[in-house]
């Protein structure tokens, strides 16, 4: 810095060292005040609403569970008009878990295939496009994704479901009772086509980071494509996928519309993945909030304190990992 | 392994180069053929087949001329495509059934009237208040996020050392990953705290809270980039610092920021669920975000295809304002791409 | 073991744009080529052609014929991956795999390259990494990453990783540029000796390297920018820096240019 100003044309009032520092600070001026004042007030801003969500959230929640008559975290029922209410969230715990964990289980490998497609299989001229067109579909909002399954998707499930039926029936959670397919399976399927593109973007520019010395190192070993990418690309940006899987699993506990559309719901666990029923937090909310009394919107908020914190962790878990990874990869350099 | 030095070891046995697509072309036609033999009238189940078909060929195929690690290769090279293609198909098919039926009632008068009068089961009836509701929305949650965005952005990289900088990043990343019927649930509960209404404005303080980290993200990406040396250029001028950031610092990166705040107004305005809690929906025009339900385009098309018990007319309705919504979001993600491409500093490395 | 190098009409391009053109010459088995000449004037592109690597590059082709006793690497049904095996490479900047320890480095072609037994592993990698002069600093830090070396040792330890599958050729692409003198000694000290095995080809920018290992060097050199390099003269090395035949050569080598 020093020396930057040394090098600079001498201004006509030339500023002492001590005076640049306080400028630097923005302590000196008004106008500096005035600006550093409203950037750092802006940021205090978004610290207070972050709070505020949760004081509110919280609040609104604790009354809503004191009123309640069962057990908030165990109870199979969503009665809150009820005299005693009661009320819990066994069943959306249950459903937003077993949604997401399929739709990971489908986009993951799927997104990760298609990023290494888009970085070393793909036509090198086809590359940039395909990758523009997905960045355009993570753009496309969740309602439409919600009215397509419902209406495109669903028709299309009976299918495979006879299928899985006939062969997997027997394992229980395959099994199919002729139900309109508006269940959980659906669901994860549609939320794996929606997570799709963000866990593809965000891992198809950790495969483009892996340094071409390292892919060349395997090369000229005598390694396949196959063998670079298990040896240099893989390792090197696993950690990578595993932070945009954990972005894309908090946008799938967090959906609403897509869930809303395409699931069936009841207040009961399905033994089955291929029978309608059950529900998630959001859609819970979603479908209900239209009936509920005052006391039934606050239950409807401590859910959704529920699925806050949920999603909180999941995303502190990708912020970490992607923290650690830059230390990592910085000790490499 | 190299022993035997005296045969070739740089020649392997290897496919033609047609191979793959022998392959893929024999997957296909045997996939079709097991279904209709089997029965299957899913096309879902026809393509699985067939990828799986298509697999298990080529390292039948490559492992008995190639050898074991071609065959491997190859196994993944195809698995890679069979993953990319079935990626493309509900895509594809995505955009175009909304382009296909959403047509269909797509026209001028679809676009300038209202659903009053007009009941959700029968034809008729436009999304000219759905747009209308939606614009003041998003331009109200525009107006609170992206000042406060930037300004934080600019905290954060001109001033932001210590504990608060640090702090308020932290929280950004957490505020990215709120859920957004998190974000309307938390203004449903104020507005249960004062006993309020519905109304538009409520709407745009939940899409504001999901658009101000998006803000703060990309501002910063742009204001990261603009080299020291201008800064530094500019303090030893005697420049204060708050002008130096105005005069130098945000005209070098306006491009960039104007297309964060861009694909994030595109993101928040397929918003549904803050809206759905806090706005409310309203089948007649309601100019007034700050008083009464409002109708918004998403939430428009929820109401048409979860309250018209299938008919016909309100799905032809929801799919036409899709395709609005969809034409909306990509012309703004197109034009902020394009604005970035034209504004990028000629100084960014 | 190792193998003589032949190559006759090469040309290579970037896509349109003609790299290195029409360069024919001869490296014999156990001697070290060194080749010199100014930047861009192709050297490492025609390193990169010897093992097939340089199609790995967009757009990158060839033309011409490299034989390697006797057999085309740019013949039908030649297999790049198997070349590859047969002429190893060592790179500007060491290279080391950062997610792997010391020993998998060392071991990871062997283990493309079918199934070895541990302890044929072992022994493998102890007598590539004794043939690198790394043994004794690394032997008892054999599972700690490679990464976590000094540069001289993570160049040699790229260079018994190359080893180690018992390549017929090995190729260095400039590998002391990124290194500290001493490092510098230790790598062209390792040169003599893989010598003894190997047939070595190594690019370098430094004419006292090239002097100081090579047995013959060849002068590469361009016309113009944008045109592409040829191989000027090829000789003895000690040839090349007393009394080369070519004047170009000589006025690089005193320090005309370049």
């Amino acid at each position: 810095m020093d020396t930057q100003i040394k090098d600079a044309p001498p201004p006509s009032p030339q500023p002492t060292v001590a005076e640049q520092k306080r400028a630097a600070r923005g302590a000196t001026r008004p106008g500096d005040r005035i600006f550093l004042g409203l950037s750092r007030g802006s940021g205090i801003l978004l610290l207070v609403i972050m709070a505020a969500i949760a004081v509110f959230l919280t609040y609104r929640a604790s009354i809503a569970i004191s009123k309640d008559e069962a057990n908030f975290f165990t109870a199979f029922e969503w009665n809150t008009q009820l005299i005693p209410p009661k009320f819990g969230i066994a069943v959306l715990a249950f459903g937003t878990i077993v949604s997401s964990i399929i739709a990971m289980a489908l986009a993951v490998p799927i997104a990760v295939a298609i990023a290494l497609f888009l970085t070393h299989y793909a036509p090198r001229r086809l590359r940039g496009p395909i990758a523009y067109v997905i960045d355009l579909l993570a753009a496309v909002p969740s309602i439409v994704y919600g009215l397509w399954g419902a209406l495109i998707l669903v028709p299309h499930m009976n299918g495979l479901y006879g299928w899985l039926d006939d062969y997997f029936g027997w394992t229980g959670i395959f099994s199919w009772q002729q139900g309109a397919p508006r269940s959980m399976l659906t669901v994860g399927i549609l939320l794996a086509i929606m997570i799709l593109p963000i866990i593809t973007n965000v891992s198809r520019e950790v495969f483009r980071q892996v340094p071409q010395m390292h892919e060349e190192a395997a090369l000229a070993l005598g390694a396949t494509r196959w063998e670079v990418i298990r040896m240099a690309v893989i390792p090197f940006g696993r950690s990578g996928v595993i932070s945009a899987s954990m972005l894309g699993l908090g946008r799938a506990l967090g959906e609403t519309m897509a869930v809303a559309t395409v699931l069936s719901p009841s207040f009961d666990i399905q033994a089955s993945l291929l029978d309608p029923g059950g529900g998630t937090f959001a859609q819970n909310i979603a479908s209900k909030f239209g009936e509920a009394s005052e006391l039934g919107r606050d239950a409807l908020i401590a859910s959704g304190l529920v699925l806050f914190v949920i999603t909180l962790l999941v995303n502190g878990a990708a912020r970490m990992i992607i923290a650690r990874r830059k230390e990592y990869s910085g000790a490499n350099a | 392994m190299s022993t035997a030095a005296t045969v070739s070891t740089l020649k392997g046995a290897r496919l033609p180069k047609w191979s793959p697509y022998a392959i893929a072309a024999g997957s296909v036609a045997l996939g079709v053929g097991i279904s209709f033999a089997a029965d299957l009238h899913s096309s879902i189940q026809w393509a699985l087949i067939a990828g799986l078909l298509f697999v298990l060929g080529t390292y039948g195929i490559a492992a008995r001329v190639e050898g074991r690690r071609q065959a491997k290769d190859r196994v993944a090279t195809s698995l890679v495509w069979v993953a990319f293609l079935l990626a493309v198909v509900p895509l594809v098919s995505l955009v175009w059934s909304t382009v296909a039926r959403g047509v269909k009632v797509l026209d001028f008068y679809f676009l300038t009237h209202s659903m009053g009068l007009v009941s959700d089961d029968e034809p008729g009836g436009g999304i000219y208040h759905a747009i209308l509701g939606s614009l003041e929305q998003v331009a109200l949650a525009t107006l609170i996020a992206a000042p406060i965005g930037v300004l934080t952005a600019i905290y954060l990289v001109e001033y932001g050392r210590g504990r608060l900088a640090k702090a308020v990043t932290f929280f950004v990343d957490v505020m990215t990953g709120i859920p957004s019927i998190v974000a309307g649930l938390f203004i449903l509960s104020i507005m249960l705290m004062f006993d309020m209404e519905p109304f538009g404005f409520a709407g745009s303080l939940a899409l504001a809270i999901l658009m101000m980290p998006v803000v703060v993200r990309s501002t910063e990406e742009m204001l990261k980039l603009v080299p020291n040396e201008l800064r530094e250029a500019s303090l030893a001028l005697g420049i204060p610092k708050w002008r130096t950031i105005l005069k130098v610092v945000i005209p070098t990166s306006i491009g960039g920021i104007t297309t964060g705040i861009m694909l994030a107004v595109a993101r928040i305005a397929g918003e549904t669920a803050p809206v759905l809690l806090l706005v409310w929906g309203n089948s007649l025009i309601n100019a007034n975000p700050f008083e009464g339900a409002q109708q918004s385009l998403p939430l428009y098309i929820y109401q048409q295809y979860a309250n018209s018990a299938g008919a016909g007319a309100a799905y032809d309705r929801a799919w036409a304002a899709s395709l609005t919504l969809i034409a909306f979001v990509m012309i703004l993600n197109l034009v902020a791409r394009g604005i970035a491409r034209w504004k990028a500093p000629k100084t960014g490395r | 073991m190792a193998k003589r190098i032949d190559v006759s009409g090469l040309t290579a391009y970037y896509g349109s744009h003609k790299a290195i053109e029409d360069i024919s010459m001869t490296v014999e088995p156990r001697s070290v080529t060194a080749f010199i000449g100014p930047s861009g004037c192709g050297k490492s592109t025609f390193l990169r052609t010897l093992n097939r690597m340089h199609e790995v590059t967009s757009g990158g082709r060839v033309e011409g014929k490299v034989l390697l006793d006797d057999e085309d690497l740019y013949g039908q049904g030649i297999d790049p991956v198997s070349v590859r095996r047969e002429v190893g490479m060592v790179f500007q900047r060491p290279n080391p795999f950062p997610t792997m320890s010391i020993f998998d480095n060392v071991a990871a072609g062997l283990r493309l390259n079918g199934s070895y037994k541990k302890s044929e592993l072992t022994d493998i990698v102890e007598k590539s990494l004794k043939g690198a002069n790394l043994w004794n600093e690394v032997k008892d830090r054999l599972n700690k990453p490679g990464s976590g070396l000094s540069g001289g040792q993570q160049q040699r330890l790229c260079i018994a990783r190359a080893i180690a599958v018992e390549p017929k050729v090995l190729l260095m692409d400039e590998p002391c540029s990124a290194l500290d003198p001493i490092s510098t000694l230790a790598i062209e000290d390792l040169i003599g000796e893989l010598k003894e095995r190997f047939t070595i080809v190594i690019v370098t920018h430094n004419m006292q390297q090239a002097a100081r290992v090579s047995d013959r060097t060849a002068f590469f050199n361009l016309a113009a920018v944008g045109q592409p390099g040829k191989l000027i003269e090829i000789d003895e090395t000690e040839r090349i820096f007393s009394n080369p035949s070519v004047q170009a050569t000589e006025d690089y080598i005193s320090g005309r240019f370049g």
